[in-house]
């Protein structure tokens, strides 16, 4: 702002067409400015209402306590932590080595004429919405089986992750120098060894970001786990059955009529957006060193 | 000094006996190699005959299918799309391109050296040079062990990096890194060594280390390496190849290519009037 209105003072000695294009130059510096406010501020206002309202209600029972009947004061989500955690181990199980190894077919094996329409069927399966992804499951698995579950939900998460694991995968494997594969070969080795034993490791880190970065994308997903998961006001024993997650429980307490529920909700996201972020701040720092090396 | 000599000696023995038993002198026997890269023709008819025990360069300007025929005698063109070969590749009488045999074998029998040294960056120096034995199934430590000794000697880098065997093969000098990778392709054991303008991005020191390596290897190794100097391709080798557009001009002692040449485009590229 400073150098562009140093700009404008300059310019009244050197003529009309250079003050319009200073004067043009100041105003979008500051329009531009005024939209990067605009776009930061939801972001520190629900920084800020969150950490407002929920640190209150944050407390040692919070995290270790189970909810208290409706009605009673205190309690606490540690089955909706502990459900979000189960929910994503077994999303992890099914959508990681998945996606990996797709990502390896797209980038090493796969013939060029199938190639590009997987890669566009998994980037348009990366659009469809999450609420989807919950109804194609609540069809496949909660129907026949008669039941809500922790798979059904652990599942429609996965399904989440395969086509975005596969994609940066694909893209990360991409970046490895041809010159390592044709090492490879050149020592008698086989194209899998090659794969596992050069490539793959070379990618590690980029690969390890790529799924770090999809499991804190699923780990804030609510509408799939509403028709899979369900939610559970006590502890699961059983993966068959219902099992609590903390955006359920958010869901669940804000819209309910008691003021106390609304702290707790508030508390709850307040978890959820500290799990998230440091998943995405440990990716942040695994990819700020190289992608490959 | 003379525990080195003994350990190179005790190392190509058994691969000499074999070589001096049959009487041979010929490595590759190549007839009639033809490649294509899609519709694109690479190679016109292609026959030579490359000695065992010496070195050969294959010299000509850039695009005329040098680094093509290199890659044509251990298999390596294969991994390119679209590439295909006609003619007959022999190594020491054996077809290299019969169904029988896989290309893994071929290139476990005839290394390669890149233009662009490629340590696996993954990986440490000793890793690296065991890499090929390790994934090739070989795990017992008495031998990795001697193996590595012996190929980082051969290469003339064991007595720079013996004691630093765990720093990541990227932590060398480029020069270093060159004689790294052909540490790695000596660790296999393999009959030839193909060289595609191994000292390309290399200063002059490093470059002089390598073509000293060369000259120490050419007793128990054949060697072919493609180089844009021909200077190097003086200073180095037995017998030098002229490529050009994909065909073989003149091939012939090193020293009749650069002072009496029959071919006019030979003398014309070797004294340096295009190229």
């Amino acid at each position: 702002m400073n150098i562009s209105s140093q700009y404008l003072n300059q310019q009244s000695t050197t003529g009309n067409f250079k003050v319009s294009r200073r004067f043009k130059n100041g105003f979008i510096t500051i329009v531009l400015g005024l939209a990067t406010l605009l776009v930061l501020s939801p972001l520190i206002s629900m920084l800020y209402f969150l950490v407002k309202e929920g640190a209150s209600s944050l407390s040692l029972d919070f995290i270790t306590q189970l909810p208290k009947p409706t009605g009673e004061l205190g309690g606490g989500m540690a089955n909706a932590i502990v459900g979000s955690l189960v929910l994503l181990i077994i999303a992890s199980i099914i959508g990681v080595p998945l996606g990996i190894l797709g990502g390896i077919y797209l980038a090493e094996y796969g013939n060029k004429k199938i190639v590009p329409w997987v890669r566009f069927t998994a980037d348009i399966l990366n659009g469809i919405p999450s609420i989807v992804w919950g109804m194609v499951v609540y069809a496949v698995l909660v129907i026949p089986f008669k039941t809500f579950s922790a798979y059904a939900g652990g599942v429609s998460l996965g399904l989440i992750m395969i086509p975005l694991i596969m994609r940066t995968t694909e893209e990360v494997l991409l970046l490895v120098p041809q010159g390592y594969r044709e090492a490879g070969y050149a020592l008698g080795l086989s194209q899998w060894r090659i794969i596992f034993s050069i490539t793959l490791r070379t990618a590690r880190k980029g690969i390890l970001t790529g799924v770090l970065v999809a499991i804190a994308r699923v780990s804030g997903e609510t509408a799939p786990l509403l028709f899979t998961a369900l939610g559970n006001v006590s502890w699961s024993h059983n993966l068959a059955q219902p099992i609590a997650a903390l955006p359920i429980q958010i869901y669940t307490y804000a819209i309910s009529p008691y003021e106390d529920l609304h702290h707790q909700a508030w508390a709850g996201a307040l978890i959820l957006m500290f799990l998230v972020l440091s998943i995405n701040i440990i990716a942040r720092y695994i990819s700020r060193r190289k992608a490959y090396n | 000094m003379n525990a080195i000599e003994e350990l190179k000696n005790k190392m190509f023995l058994a691969a000499n006996v074999q070589k001096n038993t049959k009487q041979q002198t010929t490595a590759f026997e190549i007839k009639n190699l033809k490649l294509w890269y899609a519709s694109h023709q690479a190679l016109f008819d292609i026959s030579i005959d490359l000695p065992a025990n010496q070195v050969t360069s294959i010299i000509g300007p850039s695009g005329c299918g040098k680094s093509t025929f290199l890659r044509a005698l251990n298999r390596m063109h294969e991994v390119t799309d679209g590439a295909r070969m006609e003619g007959s590749v022999k190594l020491f009488g054996e077809d290299l391109y019969a169904k029988n045999v896989e290309a893994s074998y071929v290139r476990r029998r005839v290394g390669m050296v890149f233009q662009k040294s490629n340590p696996f960056p993954s990986l440490s120096i000793a890793e690296n040079v065991l890499v090929g034995l390790k994934l090739n199934g070989i795990s017992d430590i008495k031998v990795l062990k001697q193996r590595l000794e012996e190929s980082l000697r051969l290469a003339a880098l064991w007595d720079e990096v013996k004691d630093n065997l765990n720093r990541p093969g990227v932590s060398l000098s480029g020069g270093q890194q060159q004689r790294l990778c052909i540490a790695r392709a000596l660790a296999v054991q393999p009959d030839v060594l193909l060289m595609d303008e191994p000292c390309s991005s290399l200063d002059p020191i490093a470059t002089m280390r390598i073509e000293d390596l060369i000259q120490s290897l050419k007793d128990k190794i054949s060697i072919v390496i493609v180089t844009h100097n021909m200077q190097q391709a003086s200073r180095c080798s037995d017998r030098t190849a002229f490529f050009y557009l994909g065909r073989l001009i003149e091939y012939s002692d090193t020293r009749s290519i650069f002072t009496n040449p029959i071919n006019p485009q030979t003398e014309a590229y070797v004294s340096g009037r295009f190229g």
